[in-house]
């Protein structure tokens, strides 16, 4: 159980999103997840023993270190990436429901049920209108809450996005303020600004397809409407002409009974 | 041997799930095993090479740790998951009696052997009490061994070899709190919802049961 599962679960769901989504998905994979676990924990592999400070303090060190690293960044980066990655699954719960759904119609016998057979049911790909739209559009809402969220929190705790080389400490029971130095400065500030800058394309992603897919909505549903007023306009010339006709028949029906009688 | 057989187990169980017990999967999967894996079992990896006592004595440390530790966080942690996994194999087991029963009787003894009804309720019934019991159980154990959830940065210790009170300081106790904290919320959501699924699922066929005695009363 690791992200290999993570990938066979939103894999799943890819057969169903917009091409922003598996562009999404494709970068979530590649420049995060992928390189979390074959650079970024091998920078952060050491921290801890790596971190010196300049006391011969027992203790002195591991409450400095908790101090300056209330959370790891790998940690945090983890827990944000498991977080983003939720949403997809209401999206898949949603197209098992419709799946079983269809799935029960076909095996009641259902005369509205337009497959074949149980294999079609399974390999279809829904199209995202109704109420998958709404519950696709909330998991993507819900992503870019999160990812906010995680860059803020990250922001705040390590005051900014730089990784500083010496740190000064005076909690206890350090004697004195004592000089720290974090391993690899230079490396986990580069690695922390390539995530940064992922998890911001991933947000532009996810506001891109937002938009996209608020554009449909309103587009099919100005369509729906234009079609129903031409549907009408139809409808009342059909009416108008019965009318006529009517009128028509009623009148040489008329003239035939006053024809016999005369 | 690892947790990819705790996962396929649970996708099997997934079968035989109502709506609520599939999200109790998902949220298993996604909030506590994933995590467990990814991100908890790094933290807690050095934790007695870690642990530090304000003193040169041989074997105080050592000591120390075992004292404050008895079981650690993370093994307390692990055992949890496979132990509230478990239940759901009774469903699954069930339904494989009902299978081979079909089979080697070559009779449809059953509707649909993978159904929610009859004996296979009262199954799904237990096996949803034993998790939440089971939850529960790990919960005050946790609080009761750690004397509640948090994790300090300095215990003092004073025991046999250490000559005299000592300071030992837990390496990363705030990450390991933050954690801590995380399972316990997850494990919270976890009862929350099978306590939903035992009400939804007795609510629903006390109203089959009463509209049956209804329908039959009136024939």
């Amino acid at each position: 159980m690791d992200w290999g599962a993570l990938h066979t679960i939103l894999g799943g769901v890819n057969k169903h999103s917009t091409s922003i989504g598996k562009i999404w998905l494709t970068v979530l994979f590649i420049f995060r997840i992928m390189i979390l676990v074959v650079a970024a924990e091998r920078v952060w592999g050491d921290e801890q023993d790596d971190f010196v400070c300049n006391t011969l303090q027992p203790g002195c060190r591991n409450v400095c270190y908790d101090h300056f690293f209330p959370i790891s960044h790998i940690r945090l980066w983890a827990l944000q990436l498991i977080f983003v990655s939720t949403p997809a699954l209401l999206v898949a719960m949603h197209v098992a429901y419709r799946k079983h759904e269809k799935k029960r119609q076909f095996r009641k016998g259902d005369q509205k049920c337009e497959y074949k057979d149980i294999e079609e049911i399974r390999k279809q790909r829904f199209r995202i209108e109704g109420s998958l739209w709404w519950t696709y559009t909330g998991s993507i809402f819900f992503r870019l809450i999160f990812e906010a969220v995680f860059m803020y929190a990250f922001y705040f705790m390590y005051d900014g996005f730089r990784m500083p080389r010496l740190m000064k400490c005076n909690a206890w029971p350090c004697p004195n303020t004592v000089d720290c130095f974090v391993s690899r400065p230079t490396e986990k500030t580069v690695f922390t600004i390539f995530m940064i800058a992922v998890s911001s394309i991933c947000i532009l992603l996810n506001v891109a397809e937002l938009c996209y897919l608020l554009t449909k909505f309103f587009l099919r549903r100005s369509k729906k409407a234009g079609n129903s007023k031409q549907q009408h306009n139809h409808e009342n010339k059909e009416e108008t002409k019965q009318n006529e006709m009517n009128e028509l028949i009623s009148d040489s029906c008329q003239n035939t009974v006053i024809g016999f009688t005369s | 041997m690892s947790w990819a057989f705790l996962r396929d187990l649970l996708s099997g169980v997934n079968k035989y799930s109502t709506g609520i017990g599939r999200i109790w999967v998902a949220v298993v999967f996604m909030f506590r095993l994933l995590v467990y894996v990814v991100a908890a079992e790094n933290i807690w990896k050095h934790e007695h090479d870690e642990f530090e006592c304000n003193i040169k004595q041989p074997g105080c440390e050592n000591v120390c740790f075992d004292h404050f530790f008895p079981v650690s966080h993370i093994r307390l942690w692990a055992l949890q998951l496979i132990m509230v996994s478990t239940p759901s194999l009774l469903v699954v087991f069930h339904v494989a009696y009902r299978e081979n029963r079909e089979k080697h009787h070559n009779q449809k003894f059953y509707r649909k052997p993978g159904k929610i009804d009859g004996g296979l309720l009262c199954t799904y019934l237990i096996s949803l009490i034993l998790k939440t019991g089971l939850e529960i159980v790990f919960l005050v154990l946790f609080y009761k061994l750690y004397n509640g959830f948090k994790i300090p940065r300095l215990v003092k210790c004073d025991i046999n070899p250490c000559p005299n009170t000592v300071d030992c300081y837990i390496s990363k106790p705030t990450e390991k709190m933050i954690f801590l904290y995380f399972l316990v919320a997850t494990s919270c959501l976890c009862i929350i919802l099978n306590l939903s699924e035992l009400s939804y699922l007795i609510f629903k066929y006390s109203i089959k049961c009463y509209l049956k005695r209804h329908m039959k009363k009136q024939q």
